[in-house]
């Protein structure tokens, strides 16, 4: 329990205190004045009202859709099944950035749909709402089905056998047994959204913008510090309301579930209902998830002899100090170290939080972890580069520091993974383990770690991921001659030119390339080890 | 003593689940926990083996007090009600847990499984799935695993409660001769009178918390500690009466009682053996209001006028029809006065 709090209040709250202390102190007093003034202002409150209502607009779109997607990789087994579940995430972990740009590509002026048919949604919020399901499918089809696809079926069928019509046992039965991972993919879909920067930025135009939008362009372009310190607060206050009811509704549905072996509850669709359905979600997935994928692929081969890919290796572009290839190593080291850090922390808060005898203090901290998801990455980035570049602590000048911002990032997803697991781990079977002589260590490494092990290889994967697509944070902090991948591209993209935009396509197709293998090594090896699926 | 409990207390809330109860286990005894669901008989199991804190009391085991001794310093072996094996090994993998856990070598421990196996009648299932074990070898291998550590007492918690009735009265056979054999030293719980009557050496009767009675089968069998007890037991003729001289003062009317009984205000036992069938006209006069089948006997439940109900114990032959009208007397040998 310690580490993490430690972590937390050193790596997190320290900064972020520093930020708001740099917004509203001036002269040595407390300016609060400036809260009432910066929310009086129209132009402010529209953000505010769009942040809100584009956030929940995209939540409910991403469960409608990803929902029988969830469905359909938790129960039903296809070829390809694996392959396709990997393939889900990838846009999960693609940088902002990018992903604004392919989906310009695709509904914006000259793009796939503007040369087909003439249809363009760029100056509409149906580019921004569909950008963010792209972004958050797999966040649905990972937390909802990965709980989905261990649900023990018969209790569905005692339910039929007790005089249910199907829709009634699964509203009954599964939908209650669901419902704490449905809150939690929901929650997450709608802190992403409502925390949105790079998608926003950059489809939204002059007419739309988030908080977190505007929080940089105070920052970065207007220097306003003390508005966006204000800003910075207001977000906070909402996410950690959010967050305070979301933990609420949780525990008073937490139940020890019966899980079953993932692999006994899959089979083959039957009959034509089951046929279309699966044909509609991978008709989904194809033109959702995989068209824009592919159009940034495309985009990223249009120069003859793949020419774009070839000027990686160049470091005499001027752009960086080293080639923009070397941002590969920079970022998988740096994800992997990340990573790291995060299940490290993320584990021992997940493992302190199952523990009977945790106190309100300790339940409280539950919903503190997932702060940094709603604490703006901008905020977090800048926040380290204020507090933390002069002792007590010096870390301007260690590598540490990025993989730090991450894992920052990367402990809600851990914990948000592993808790719903460890909970349902029925706490009988670690008092026999205590009895047989397992002191509280061993317990956690025989019974625990077994049953969790794959929910954990879950939230490794999740981490490392989004370290390595991480933006907000990192483009503050990552030093010059050290970028990671994301940040190159956005510095590539930053630059005018064909070479240069082709450059940060061939690097994005990278990066993905570089998450579906990750992803994909993840699955094999669930596989041997678990013996499911 | 090898286990011993002073005036340990267990509350939840404002309820004492464990009321000051004493306790002592000597060495090799088998000693069975009895009571209905809610009687504290597990709180008592979880607090010997230190998954339940004490609120005040002590837990002794070989006169040292285990206050403050974590649950897996106890070198006690627990069988959970359910089992509790672990999903997610196989069957070697579940009994040779416990022998991992005190760090024996692994041939020493692979040696040891595979005699627990052949002990427990499961030889060569050290690979299985427990999964894909039927109840009753799941029991075994339960058993198997909490033996292997060889700990200085076996607990047992419903050892036998979700298995079938025939397997449960070969099982309780199979338990009281290998415990025999082995001279292990055991406290199990049941509110199963059967199981404990056929496993203990020694009876513990537990009601709200407290010990309602405690002795070897024979003994609580004949002479129930009170009205409690006895019901519990499944005796149902069960009254208040006055005791004055050799006989009792029921709402049956006078019953003979032993010569030696205590005086005055007392609860009385009528086994239904003692319940003796009459012609219509002696004795006092019943209307048979129902009839169950025994096996070796017939259970007849007879409706006095303006008295409680009586069970009687008829052989086959002559038992009386539904609706029939009978006398009835009480046999001396079969009176109990309790309290």
């Amino acid at each position: 329990m310690a580490v993490p709090v430690a972590f937390f209040a050193v790596f997190f709250a320290y900064p972020v205190a520093a930020i708001v202390r740099r917004g509203l102190k001036a002269d040595g007093a407390w300016q609060f004045g400036r809260i009432v003034d910066v929310l009086g202002q129209t132009d402010i409150r529209h953000v505010l009202w769009f942040t809100t209502w584009q956030a929940l607009a995209s939540t409910a779109l991403t469960l409608l859709i990803a929902l029988p997607g969830a469905y359909v990789f938790a129960r039903f087994d296809f070829p390809g099944r694996q392959v396709l579940r990997a393939v889900v995430t990838v846009p999960f972990v693609l940088p902002t950035v990018v992903v604004g740009t392919a989906f310009l590509a695709l509904v914006g002026r000259g793009g796939l749909l503007d040369e087909l048919w003439g249809v363009r949604l760029d100056t509409t919020v149906w580019a921004i709402l569909l950008a963010h399901v792209f972004f958050n499918y797999a966040v649905v089809v990972r937390t909802v089905g990965g709980l989905w696809s261990q649900l023990d079926p018969r209790q569905e069928e005692a339910a039929r056998m007790l005089g249910a019509s199907p829709l009634t046992a699964w509203r009954k039965v599964t939908l209650p047994a669901l419902a704490p991972a449905v809150a939690a993919a929901a929650l997450m879909v709608f802190l992403f959204t409502f925390t949105s920067f790079g998608v926003v930025q950059i489809l939204g135009g002059p007419t739309f913008s988030t908080l977190e939008v505007e929080i940089y362009r105070q920052t970065s372009e207007i220097f306003d510090l003390s508005t966006a310190a204000v800003l910075t607060i207001v977000q906070f206050l909402a996410v950690g309301a959010i967050l305070a009811v979301h933990a609420w509704t949780v525990r008073r549905r937490e139940t020890a579930l019966k899980l079953v072996d993932a692999s006994l509850t899959a089979r083959r669709p039957r009959g034509a209902g089951q046929w279309a359905l699966l044909a509609g979600v991978l008709a989904t997935v194809a033109l959702l998830l995989l068209l824009p994928l592919a159009v940034l692929v495309q985009r990223s081969l249009t120069a003859p002899g793949f020419g774009y890919y070839r000027a990686l290796t160049d470091a005499d572009g001027g752009t960086f100090l080293v080639a923009p290839i070397n941002a590969i190593g920079t970022s998988l080291s740096y994800a992997a170290a990340a990573t790291a850090i995060a299940v490290g922390v993320g584990g021992l808060a997940a493992a302190a939080l199952t523990r009977r005898d945790a106190g309100r203090i300790v339940r409280g901290f539950d919903a503190l972890l997932m702060l940094p998801l709603g604490v703006s990455a901008v905020t977090v980035g800048f926040g380290f580069l204020i507090a933390l570049d002069e002792p007590p602590l010096d870390l301007r000048q260690s590598w540490i520091l990025v993989p730090l911002a991450q894992a920052l990032v990367g402990v809600p997803f851990v914990v948000r993974t592993m808790l719903p697991v460890l909970r349902a781990v029925d706490v009988r079977l670690r008092e026999a383990a205590a009895v047989l002589g397992a002191s509280p260590w061993r317990v956690w490494r025989e019974v625990d770690l077994p049953m969790v092990r794959r929910a954990l290889l879950v939230a490794a994967g999740f981490a490392f991921a989004v370290s390595l697509g991480e933006f907000g944070a990192t483009v503050f902090i990552a030093r010059p001659d050290n970028p990671t991948l994301p940040v190159a591209v956005a510095r590539l993209l930053s630059r005018p030119g064909d070479l240069n935009y082709g450059q940060a396509m061939a690097l994005s197709t990278i990066l993905m390339v570089v998450c579906a293998v990750a992803l994909l090594v993840l699955e094999r090896l669930r596989t041997d080890r678990s013996g499911e699926f | 003593m090898l286990l011993g409990l002073q005036a340990a207390t267990v509350r939840f809330g404002r309820r004492a689940v464990l009321d000051a109860v004493d306790l002592a286990v000597a060495e090799h005894e088998i000693v069975c926990v009895l009571g209905p669901s809610g009687s504290g008989k597990s709180t008592l199991l979880r607090a010997v083996a230190g998954l339940q804190q004490l609120d005040s009391g002590r837990v002794l085991l070989d006169g040292r007090d285990q206050t403050g001794v974590p649950v897996h310093r106890r070198e006690i072996g627990l069988m959970f009600q359910d089992h509790q094996l672990f999903p997610q090994r196989d069957v070697a993998g579940n009994v040779g847990f416990g022998l991992r856990m005190h760090g024996s070598a692994k041939g020493e421990r692979s040696a040891r499984v595979g005699e627990l196996l052949e002990l427990v009648g499961l030889p060569g299932a050290g690979a299985r799935a427990v999964a894909a074990l039927s109840g009753g070898e799941q029991q075994r291998v339960a058993l198997a695993r909490a033996l292997a550590p060889r700990p200085r007492l076996l607990m047992l918690d419903e050892p036998l409660g979700q298995l079938d009735r025939s397997l449960r009265e070969r099982l309780v056979v199979e338990l009281r001769e290998l415990f025999g054999r082995l001279g292990t030293t055991v406290l199990a719980v049941t509110h199963d009178q059967g199981e404990a009557f056929a496993l203990a050496d020694r009876v513990v009767v537990m009601r709200d918390g407290r010990i309602a009675q405690s002795g070897t089968p024979l003994e609580v069998w004949q002479r129930p500690a009170d009205a409690f007890v006895a019901r519990f037991l499944g005796f149902e003729n069960v009254v208040d009466a006055r005791v004055d001289g050799e006989a009792a003062v029921t709402p049956w009317g006078k019953v003979p009682v032993p010569r030696d009984a205590p005086q005055g205000a007392r609860t009385l036992l009528v086994r239904p053996a003692g319940v003796r069938l009459l012609p219509i006209d002696e004795g006092l006069r019943c209307r048979v209001a129902a009839r169950t089948f025994k096996g070796t006997h017939v259970a007849v439940h007879l409706q006095p006028q303006d008295a409680p109900r009586l069970e009687a114990a008829c052989p086959l032959r002559s038992a009386p029809e539904v609706g029939d009208e009978v006398g009835v007397e009480f046999d001396l040998a079969d009176v109990v006065v309790l309290d």
